[in-house]
């Protein structure tokens, strides 16, 4: 396969990747900005994990929180609104050697890009997503965004949100992403850890980070941080130990129980509600090409396309 | 051209009493015979046999078609010509008409040519036989097919009797035909075959002689030495062309009449080690496509008319990126759903200016199906020198149409995709402002530690958004200007005909074949007029201006409207290009392919 024909580089190994080796432009975001600590998370997730660095990418649609790339020094796209699910995906699929991380906001991700995140994670494409949900329209100065509850008072609804907000946690599991966590970004560890666990899961990887937005509707989020007087509580999994109490914690690869604890009232649980080893199209359609491979035995391009027209004289 | 027309005297109508011994035997250049049916009677398989038969036989062939857009059903035609040299159309008129049922006599018998045998249906079709321009030869095609093939087949199978019957007629080679017969359906269960070889022979086996007075030979091919002969479609010469240029990775979503090209597309790239990914709509697809291609690979993506629309805010992108990218538009008419199966050249000003903002891109068209192979190898060419997106015109008469052309010398022409990984040395710039753009594909190294982001913001030489009146200026004038430098590689095209005269036929894409035929035969009246074809439309050849300078009139073809002011689309760019006053335009939008006579009619008028 070309695109796995990797050329070797030709300088010594780089420099230990560090913080300072990550970071690129400063944000452009508002003071006290959620998103700072998400940016900060995924630095030292990195740092922790020490991949090549030539092998991260980090990709985004349209939003405040879709100018994650400019501030990762890492190969980076800055892509249109709403597609970067697509686009990440054929990075993906063309590129086993690759670390794909997707960023963006609630807007770009169940508003205008809705449709392709439900086939993202149908299709089960390798990849990791973080979803920077803050209930609103930044970028654009506060209108409604999909995940606003009733009642939120935007410029384009003054006297208050009167649509169902998406309930991003079932929406995931409905589509089938196979791997749906949800963290606070307050709570710098538990993004880490979350983070970490979605980049190793092998498939379409999705983490929900509430993100306050301090400008357009601060607080938002208080009620999951301790601090601000809320519960952070988190999803107990299955330890699979057998003693009774195991027997009320949550087993990550019921799509039921999941479903249920997404059903929970805001500011809800947090943590891994879904995790399954579906294959991913990644495999699948590299299987599929290894057998239609193996039937040509060692045939070059040439050859195959060659005899295809000798068919057609 | 000598027809079946100069050949049967309609005066005298065919009897029964005319033994086979009695038949003549004529031998002619070429001739254009229409099947008319319905879209489930499978003439199209019955017309592509003749096709591929006349392409085995070293002889030219070009076919048209009509589908209907319902699923399965409706009036449906193929017409095929062929014959010993150059066929550049298929034909303004038949030669011979089949006709299975009465709808297809009576939308079809006026595109018979005068003298023309009308060869029908008897169980379905009565004509007026009073009408003494035609030959008429009735058949009972539906019984004699039910009753070769054992009652229980229904009428499914007339096409290969009407195989057999013009087997007969025009003494096509019968083993080359049972050996395509034997190819389209030896993968299924071994009766099908049985039972496609048995209406076969029922039809050729038909007394024609009791029903015609002459059966037909085509004049031998003179013998050349040159390449074998490969048959094939638009959409297939297309598909092809994409492997030998080298693209191996793709996105798409269903359309007529594209979804042929993604059909193909997704069954051979994995041959070659790569992937096309049929996506959940065109917006996913577009950006699919772009993810291979910034990820090294370049893609190619495509559509009619209604899909382009929406993949147009990321074409945009690519633009501002500089990712190289294909489009495919096999066009139909327009807009919205328009005529889903109709032949139209009117997304020309889509393809160029169809983006928010200044956003230059390619824009190429076939000419032929051939050329189809070629101009897919030149779009890759053009895709990754300058890092840009690059459309390929094609239309629904391209698509299904099937010719031979000579066999590509794929050895020279096969290019190995790699993409380039290599380490990139320190100050590597993904947008030089005074340079052309080639990116970095994630999995390069940076000697500098410091990495790339390609972005649809403005921005500066090292991809950083910016907001610079100076840098738009000056990013804006980059973008520009590789399309400008293309420009000047690419080659004038040659004048078909003379270098001067009265007037000059401009044309593009499909209609290549009549424009061509029209001019051919206006010289041979003995009128001064020669003909230019453009497959680089966007950014134009340098030079134009020379050879328009030596006609009186330059009148440009195309399937669109006339627009506002009275021009279709190309000529409209014409004369703004060129500010040329005696730039005229010649547009039709019937949803039909060019016929020599209009074109001849719109010219010497």
């Amino acid at each position: 396969m070309s695109a796995t024909d990797i050329i070797p580089a030709t300088s010594p190994a780089p420099e230990k990747l560090t913080k300072k080796a990550l970071t690129a432009d400063h944000p452009t975001w508002c003071p006290g900005c959620g998103d700072f600590a998400v940016l900060a998370a995924f630095y030292k997730m990195l740092e922790r994990r020490q991949l090549p660095h030539e092998k991260i990418v980090t990709l985004a649609g349209i939003g405040c929180s879709s100018r994650f790339p400019y501030f990762v020094n890492t190969h980076g796209g800055h892509f249109i609104h709403g597609r970067a699910v697509p686009l990440a995906s054929g990075v993906s699929l063309a590129r086993p050697d690759l670390h794909v991380f997707l960023f963006g906001g609630d807007g770009d991700a169940f508003s205008i890009g809705g449709n392709h995140l439900e086939h993202g994670a149908r299709k089960n494409i390798n990849l990791t997503y973080v979803i920077m949900d803050n209930f609103v329209y930044g970028l654009t100065k506060k209108q409604t965004s999909p995940t606003s509850p009733i009642g939120f008072k935007s410029k384009t609804d003054p006297t208050g949100a009167i649509d169902q907000p998406v309930n991003p946690i079932k929406k995931l599991l409905t589509a089938g992403a196979t791997f749906v966590a949800r963290t606070h970004a307050t709570q710098i560890n538990h993004m880490i850890q979350t983070m970490e666990r979605a980049m190793d899961h092998e498939g379409f990887s999705v983490v929900e980070c509430l993100s306050e937005c301090v400008e357009f509707y601060p607080g938002a989020f208080d009620a999951g941080n301790p601090r601000k007087g809320g519960e952070f509580k988190l999803i107990e999994e299955k330890k699979w130990d057998g003693t009774p109490e195991d027997e009320q914690r949550h087993d990550v690869t019921d799509e039921i129980a999941a479903y249920k604890l997404a059903n929970l009232p805001f500011p809800g649980l947090f943590g891994v509600f879904f995790e399954s080893d579906r294959p991913t199209k990644n495999v699948l359609e590299k299987k599929w090409s290894d057998g239609v491979r193996a039937k040509l035995g060692d045939a070059t391009d040439l050859q195959i396309l060659q005899k295809t027209f000798d068919r057609m004289k | 051209m000598s027809t079946p027309s100069e050949l049967i005297d309609p005066a005298s109508p065919p009897t029964s009493t005319a033994g086979r011994a009695d038949l003549r035997s004529q031998s002619i250049r070429d001739a254009v015979i229409r099947l008319a049916g319905d879209s489930q009677d499978g003439i199209q398989s019955a017309g592509a046999f003749l096709a591929r038969l006349a392409g085995r036989s070293a002889q030219e062939v070009m076919t048209y078609m009509t589908i209907p857009s319902t699923i399965s059903g409706g009036p449906s035609i193929f017409q095929v010509r062929m014959g010993t040299g150059e066929v550049l159309s298929a034909g303004d008129e038949a030669d011979f008409l089949v006709a299975f049922y009465q709808h297809s006599y009576d939308e079809h018998i006026n595109f018979l040519k005068e003298g023309g045998v009308l060869l029908y249906d008897s169980d379905h079709v009565q004509p007026n036989l009073d009408d003494k321009r035609f030959v008429y030869v009735g058949i009972p095609i539906t019984g004699l097919t039910v009753e070769a093939l054992g009652g229980t087949a229904k009428d499914k199978g007339k096409n290969i009797f009407i195989l057999g019957l013009l087997a007969r007629i025009f003494d096509l080679d019968v083993e080359k035909l049972k050996g395509l017969i034997q190819e389209k359906f030896g993968g299924k269960d071994v009766s099908i075959v049985n039972t496609a070889m048995m209406a076969f022979q029922a039809g050729f086996a038909y007394p024609v002689g009791n029903v015609l007075t002459t059966l037909y030979q085509f004049e031998k091919a003179t013998e050349t030495t040159g390449p074998a002969q490969v048959t094939m479609d638009g959409n297939q010469a297309l598909a092809y062309g994409l492997i030998a240029g080298g693209v191996r990775y793709g996105a798409a979503y269903p359309i007529t009449p594209w979804s042929t090209i993604m059909e193909i597309l997704r069954s051979e790239f994995p041959k070659y080690g790569g992937l096309f990914v049929q996506c959940e709509d065109e917006l996913g697809a577009v950006s699919m496509a772009l993810g291979f291609s910034y990820s090294g690979n370049l893609a190619i993506t495509g559509s009619a008319g209604p899909g382009i629309s929406l993949k147009t805010e990321a074409i945009g992108w690519a633009s501002m990126a500089e990712i190289p990218l294909i489009i495919v538009n096999v066009q139909r008419g327009g807009p919205s759903t328009g005529l889903p199966t109709n032949v139209e050249q009117s997304d020309l000003y889509q393809a160029i200016f169809g983006g928010h903002g200044d956003s230059p891109r390619v824009v190429l068209a076939p000419s032929t199906v051939e050329d189809c192979f070629y101009t897919a190898i030149e779009a890759a060419r053009i895709a990754r020198k300058y890092s840009t997106p690059v459309f390929i015109l094609s239309d629904a008469s391209l698509a299904t149409r099937i010719q031979a052309f000579d066999e590509p010398d794929l050895k020279s022409l096969m290019i190995d995709p790699k993409p380039d990984l290599s380490e990139r040395p320190a100050g590597f710039k993904p947008y030089p402002v005074n340079g052309i753009t080639q990116h970095a594909p994630p999995g390069s190294r940076m000697a500098d530690g410091k990495y790339p982001v390609v972005t649809g913001l403005e921005h500066d030489e090292l991809g950083h958004p910016t907001g610079s009146p100076k840098l738009h200026m000056e990013m804006t004038a980059k973008r520009r200007h590789k399309l400008q430098q293309l420009a000047a590689e690419i080659p004038v095209p040659e004048v078909y005909g003379g270098p001067e005269g009265e007037a000059l036929i401009v044309g593009w894409g499909s209609s290549y074949g009549p424009i061509h035929e029209a001019a051919k035969s206006a010289r041979e009246r003995g009128e001064s007029i020669s003909a230019l074809h453009l497959r680089h439309l966007n950014p134009l050849p340098n030079g134009l201006e020379k050879i328009f300078a030596r006609f009186k009139r330059v009148i440009v073809a195309e399937m669109n409207d006339e627009g506002l002011y009275g021009y279709g689309q190309l000529a409209t760019i014409l004369r703004a290009r060129y500010c040329d006053p005696k730039i005229r335009s010649l547009t039709k939008t019937d949803g039909l392919t060019f016929r020599v006579k209009e074109i001849l009619e719109g010219v010497l008028k």
